[in-house]
């Protein structure tokens, strides 16, 4: 095999030139040292990292910088490091873990409160929480129905892994029947279906959707000339929504033998999930039509839009989720009533799309312009130009800022606690309250429990949502 | 034409809003309980005795109980019921909405709530009044002995005016700090950052159970206020509200005539006529009211009298330890009277 | 579509008013003249207003309920401004110890609801506190805490006291003076004029002077403790001092901890998205690290900072609302939960209670809009 050439490498001694013989000329590589002492190893570490801050004498005012500095470090260090410490000793270390005579509170006792634990002791109680597991994560949910939720999250949870996760094939329709047909299902499989519906009232529904379906075909092909042509796309949102409705309550009002439960019996992270969820995906759209009216050029629908958002925003939840418990009855003709959940579903749902209008309005400003005027350009009408050419690129770009409010609306569904649900703050709330464990550390363990478990949740999505931020950004960089 | 589409949609809107959430259309309120084939009754948020949810979801305490008599009326079924947690807030616009028939929250009978809420309240099924607890270790021995101290209660109540007119008639000065729900009062008091903690006594007695060394709290003697607490319904439909009264004067007759849940089935052919009137077995009574003959006999047998009912939930057996006192049988020397049927 | 949003509007009020007459209730805002009958904890809502129950009517509620809201929002940013742009400097500290603490921070409090976070400051820290017949002393006794809350020396104005605050406003005035003179002189001669020192000083000195020259017109009421006497007696006095409630310290607590965590990463952000050749420009020319911070760096990322800098803080203000939780008397908690209880005019008074935050929201949006117009980049 022959030798390679070494021409990459940078030679000083250039073929078919006479080398001069100065001495100060290197022939061959310096030998390659090991850093020295100080930018190397644990010292070196730390005298970048800690030191280096602190050590800066050259003058007066650096010198009491320094010192100041290092004082600074010295306590944020024993902060940090006290604070864990005591955590891990509450939780962990100290922690009582289970409850074998299934004695409850006095498990937790300490001796001068009649236990065995020594005087002085702070630490977590789990068999509390394993003792309100169920409840707080199901509510007075049925025992012996349990499987139904189970299976509407495992179904949830595969789905949705499926669309996370890349490489897998058929992607785009795991995200259809998420958003379509699994809503569905959860809402049978949770409430049980059998939902009380007149099929009468139902085909009339049906029957407008029809007609209104046929009337934008045919406005839309000109036939019924040019004022009515401008409605066709109206027409035919409004038909097909009437006929999807139509068919969805169909399919609810089907009894499939499973047991009702009512919503009242619904708790815990059940409540939490389904809160969040359907806020999210009901604002979704909403959030679309609301950010497209205020860049519409109609002044109505913007300054409509405006309103709506601005009204949503400038309010806080909890006072919308007690319009919704309080003052929406008022609004509904007598007899017609919504449950506790689902007016605090109206609620949040309402709230949150103002929100994500302002997000997606923040990626449709962010589009260049060359993209609506090339969309003009090709002579597509205002709601071809958004679906295949504006939209999909802008909700695109603002995945990170969705991802960012489903996060605070996650957060936020605490607060449906105020109003009476028990969620999963509610529930364990509900379960401190419970005398059976009453010892004064169950606070303290409810309270971390239901931490960790938002904090889970919450720094999941937070680190999706940075990744798909660095994906999207190099997308954008190429 | 986009008018007229919008006409259309909004009558559409309409119509599925009536169509999804009305349920089955009666005139009167009985004609819906029984389409919709279960009695919808509110309840409080957890006051143990009254209203209380166990980790399962079931219900117990003697509101509920008087929830299930009616349903045992209607239905001959005292399982169809179902029960609606409200707060303070929410209850009287839940009833008048039409989202609950009845509410049974532990309400206290006011002139305003009667007459100007429209509103109707169907008998007393506990006679109440407004007390204090504070920790034993206060020393305390009557209310009067309070100046200065720290309340907690919680809101949406006439206990916060009762208690602030009391200190005031006394002119003794006082700071009241009242939170949104009992749980949180609980919390706070056991704590340590109350001195008192006022509320009906009942409830005393009820959240007593939930702090964490019950037996160093003691009730003052001072009822400051009446609170006579009772099923509510809504105004403009009699026989609905019939049909709640009597359900509770049966309970409280039934025990007056010695029926108890065991006894109702083979008193049935006694030879006192008063039982035989209320069980059904002579007269039309059910009938009148829309119901069966036995509906009273149905509610015996599977709620039992007033007095199986008290006992079971808030009696001296219970946790809640409440005697009878005032809401023993007038014959026993309580008040508790109920209307004869005849 | 108009047709539809009237129509539907129409069927809103339409329901309303019937529904509203079935209940036998009437609309208007006659309520707010009677006086409302219970009592409130002592803030500085019911100390501003006066507040007796009995005599004092449902605007004052109204009113103590926004004086609580504005209260703990203002001290609230203040703190949360404060902890938040030390931590936004921490986390890009060359130092680990700060960056590490400053991360972990910002990772655990965001990513926990506010509203556990209010329940945990509340009712599991408060239970660590000693009761009503115990304190803590802080200052010798100076101040102390107690779960009753937190008594501190009240200032008494006496007669003349008025004399060091005009002094004070003078002062104020002489340093915007001065700062005005140093600018015009940096620009004609070049020469810097040290404008922080003498500022602080004529603040300090000029109010300090007369002060001292009026006979010191302010002396402090301290919180008084009695260990002896009737039992309900015991403890720290009522009225003597000045006392912070438990539950405004938790409030204040849990949305300054809450907030800075979220102004911590503006910061950040902001400091990182100033170009890194701004500062090799700057450093070039030969400023100082100092003034490169000072003139550059700060100056374009305020830019950045602010515009969700200012939406935090009415995140803070509307977050305020979650005090109803734990019985703080801002204004959802006194007004849209006690007083709404006892009057029972829903629609009124939930009118009354959004409309304050919604001015709130606009008058916050039209200072955005302003200080976006002032401080958009000129581009020549």
């Amino acid at each position: 095999m022959a030798k390679k050439p070494t021409s990459n490498r940078p030679t000083r001694a250039r073929p078919g030139k006479a080398q001069p013989d100065k001495g100060y000329v290197r022939t061959e590589d310096a030998p390659v040292l090991p850093p020295p002492p100080s930018e190397a190893g644990i010292s070196g570490w730390l005298w970048h990292n800690v030191l280096a801050s602190c050590s800066d004498f050259t003058s007066i005012g650096s010198a009491v910088r320094s010192i100041v500095m290092a004082f600074f470090t010295v306590f944020v260090g024993w902060l940090t490091i006290s604070t864990a410490w005591g955590l891990f000793d509450f939780a962990v270390l100290s922690a009582v873990w289970s409850d074998p005579d299934g004695i409850k509170r006095e498990a937790c006792f300490t001796i001068d409160q009649g236990g065995q634990l020594p005087s002085g002791w702070h630490g977590a109680c789990w068999p509390f929480v394993a003792a309100k597991m169920k409840f707080m994560m199901y509510g007075p949910y049925d025992i012996d129905q349990l499987w139904r939720v189970n299976l509407a999250g495992i179904i949830g949870l595969i789905g949705l892994a499926w669309v996370m996760i890349e490489p897998l094939p058929y992607r785009r329709y795991v995200g259809i029947f998420l958003l379509t047909v699994y809503p569905l299902l959860t809402i049978i499989l949770l409430y049980g279906g059998g939902f009380d519906v007149s099929l009468m009232t139902l085909s009339i529904i049906f029957m407008i959707g029809l007609a209104l379906i046929t009337f934008g075909r045919l406005a839309g092909r000109g036939l019924l000339g040019e004022t009515m042509a401008a409605f066709a796309s109206a027409g035919g949102i409004g038909g097909w929504l009437l006929v999807g409705y139509a068919v969805v309550m169909l399919i609810l009002g089907v009894d499939y033998g499973l047991r009702t439960i009512d919503t009242n019996q619904w708790g815990g992270l059940l409540i939490t999930l389904v809160v969040a969820i359907t806020g999210i995906v009901a604002s979704l759209p909403l959030g679309i039509v609301l950010a497209l009216g205020r860049r519409s050029s109609m002044p109505i629908a913007r300054i409509l839009s405006i309103v709506f958002i601005e009204f949503w925003r400038g309010v806080p939840l909890i006072t919308v989720l007690f319009m919704a418990s309080v003052m929406l009855p008022l609004f509904l003709p007598e007899g017609v009533n919504f449950d506790n959940l689902l007016r605090a579903l109206i609620g949040v749902m309402l709230f949150s799309a103002a929100y994500m209008a302002e997000v997606i309005r923040g990626g449709l400003q962010a589009m260049d312009k060359g993209q609506y005027e090339g969309a003009d350009a090709l002579g597509l009408s205002y709601w071809e130009k958004m679906r295949l050419i504006i939209l999909p690129q802008a909700l695109t770009h603002v995945i990170p800022g969705i991802v960012n409010t489903f996060i605070g609306l996650f957060k936020d569904t605490t607060l449906v606690s105020i109003i009476g649900l028990f969620d999963l703050l509610g529930a364990a709330q509900s379960a401190i309250s419970d005398v059976a464990w009453a010892t004064p550390v169950q606070a303290h363990t409810g309270y971390l429990f239901v931490a960790a478990v938002f904090f889970v949740f919450c720094f999941g999505m937070s680190r999706y949502s940075i990744y798909m931020e660095n994906k999207l950004s190099r997308g954008r960089k190429h | 034409m986009i008018k007229i589409t919008s006409a259309i949609a909004g009558v559409a809107t309409a119509i599925l809003a009536t169509s999804a959430f009305a349920g089955a259309h009666g005139d009167t309120t009985l004609g819906q309980v029984q389409a919709k084939g279960f009695v919808q009754c509110g309840v409080s948020q957890g006051l143990p005795g009254f209203s209380n949810a166990d980790d399962a979801g079931n219900w117990a305490g003697i509101d509920v109980d008087l929830c299930r008599a009616v349903a045992a009326a209607v239905f001959g079924d005292a399982s169809k019921v179902k029960f609606t947690p409200l707060s303070a807030k929410q209850r009287f616009t839940a009833l008048s909405s039409g989202e609950i028939d009845i509410l049974s929250r532990n309400t206290t009978w006011t002139m305003t709530r009667d007459t100007q809420l429209g509103l109707n309240f169907a008998g007393v099924n506990y006679y109440d009044g407004q007390g204090m607890m504070v920790p034993a270790g206060l020393g305390a021995k009557s209310a009067l002995e309070l100046d200065g101290a720290n309340i907690c209660t919680n809101t949406g109540t006439t206990t916060e005016l009762n208690i602030t007119d009391y200190f005031r008639a006394n002119n003794m000065s006082f700071n009241l700090v009242a939170y949104e729900k009992a749980d949180e009062v609980v919390a706070a008091y056991d704590a340590g950052r109350c001195d008192v903690y006022t509320t009906d006594r009942s409830g005393l007695a009820a959240q007593r159970t939930k702090l964490t060394s019950p037996d160093a709290h003691v009730v003052l003697p001072e009822i400051i206020s009446k609170e006579p607490l009772g099923p509510v319904v809504r105004q403009g439909d009699d026989n609905w509200f019939n049909i709640v009264r009597w359900s509770l004067n049966a309970m409280i007759n039934a025990e007056e005539l010695g029926i108890t849940a065991a006894n109702a089935a083979s008193m049935a052919n006694d030879n006192n006529p008063s039982v035989k009137r209320l069980l059904g077995t002579e007269g039309n009574f059910g009938e009148e009211l829309g119901l069966s003959n036995d509906w009273a006999m149905n509610i015996v047998t599977q709620v039992g009298n007033y007095g199986e009912s008290y006992e079971r939930h808030v009696g001296l057996n219970t946790p809640i330890k409440l005697a009878r006192g005032v809401n023993n049988l007038w014959s026993q020397g309580g008040i508790l009277y109920a209307a004869p049927i005849r | 579509m108009l047709g539809s949003i009237v129509f539907g509007l129409w069927w809103i009020v339409e329901n309303t008013v019937t529904n509203l007459a079935t209940q036998n209730k009437s609309v208007g805002f006659g309520f707010l003249s009677q006086s409302a009958g219970f009592q409130i904890s002592t803030t500085l809502g019911t100390w501003l207003f006066d507040y007796e129950a009995g005599s004092s009517t449902y605007l004052d509620v109204y009113y103590i309920g926004i004086v609580n809201t504005f209260v703990v929002a203002f001290f609230g940013i203040f703190a949360a401004t404060a902890l938040g742009f030390t931590l936004g400097i921490m986390r890009l500290s060359q130092n680990f110890v700060l960056r590490a603490f400053s991360t972990a921070y910002i990772e655990i409090t965001r990513n926990v609801p506010l509203l556990l976070q209010l329940f945990f400051w509340y009712f599991a820290v408060l239970r660590s506190l000693p009761n009503r017949r115990g304190k803590i002393e802080i200052f010798e006794g100076a101040a102390g805490i107690n779960i009753t809350g937190l008594y501190l020396p009240a200032p008494i104005p006496a007669e003349g006291f008025s004399a060091t605050m005009i002094a004070l406003a003078i002062a104020i005035a002489i340093t915007m003076g001065i700062n005005r003179f140093a600018r015009i002189r940096q620009h004609e001669t070049g020469k810097p004029f040290p404008v922080f020192w003498v500022g602080t000083g004529v603040l300090v000195l000029i109010p300090l002077a007369v002060f001292l020259v009026t006979g010191s017109p302010l002396s402090w009421e301290f919180p008084e403790f009695r260990e002896t006497g009737p039992i309900l007696r015991r403890g720290y006095q009522d009225g003597m001092g000045m006392l912070i409630i438990p539950e405004m310290m938790s409030v204040w607590l849990a949305l300054t901890l809450y907030t800075a965590a979220f102004i911590a990463e503006i910061v950040r952000a902001g400091i990182l998205a100033v170009n890194k050749g701004q500062t090799e420009a700057a450093l070039s020319l030969g400023l100082k690290q100092g003034k490169v911070l000072q003139l550059v760096i700060i100056p374009q990322a305020m830019r950045i900072i602010i515009p969700p800098l200012t939406s935090q803080y009415l995140n803070l203000t509307k977050n305020s609302s979650l005090a109803v939780a734990i019985a703080y008397p801002e204004l959802v908690s006194v007004f849209a939960g006690t007083a709404l209880n006892q009057v029972g005019k829903e629609i009124e008074m939930i009118f009354m209670m959004m409309s304050v935050y919604l001015t709130f929201s606009i008058v916050t949006a039209l200072f955005m809009n302003w200080f976006n117009s002032k401080v958009k980049l000129v581009e020549r």
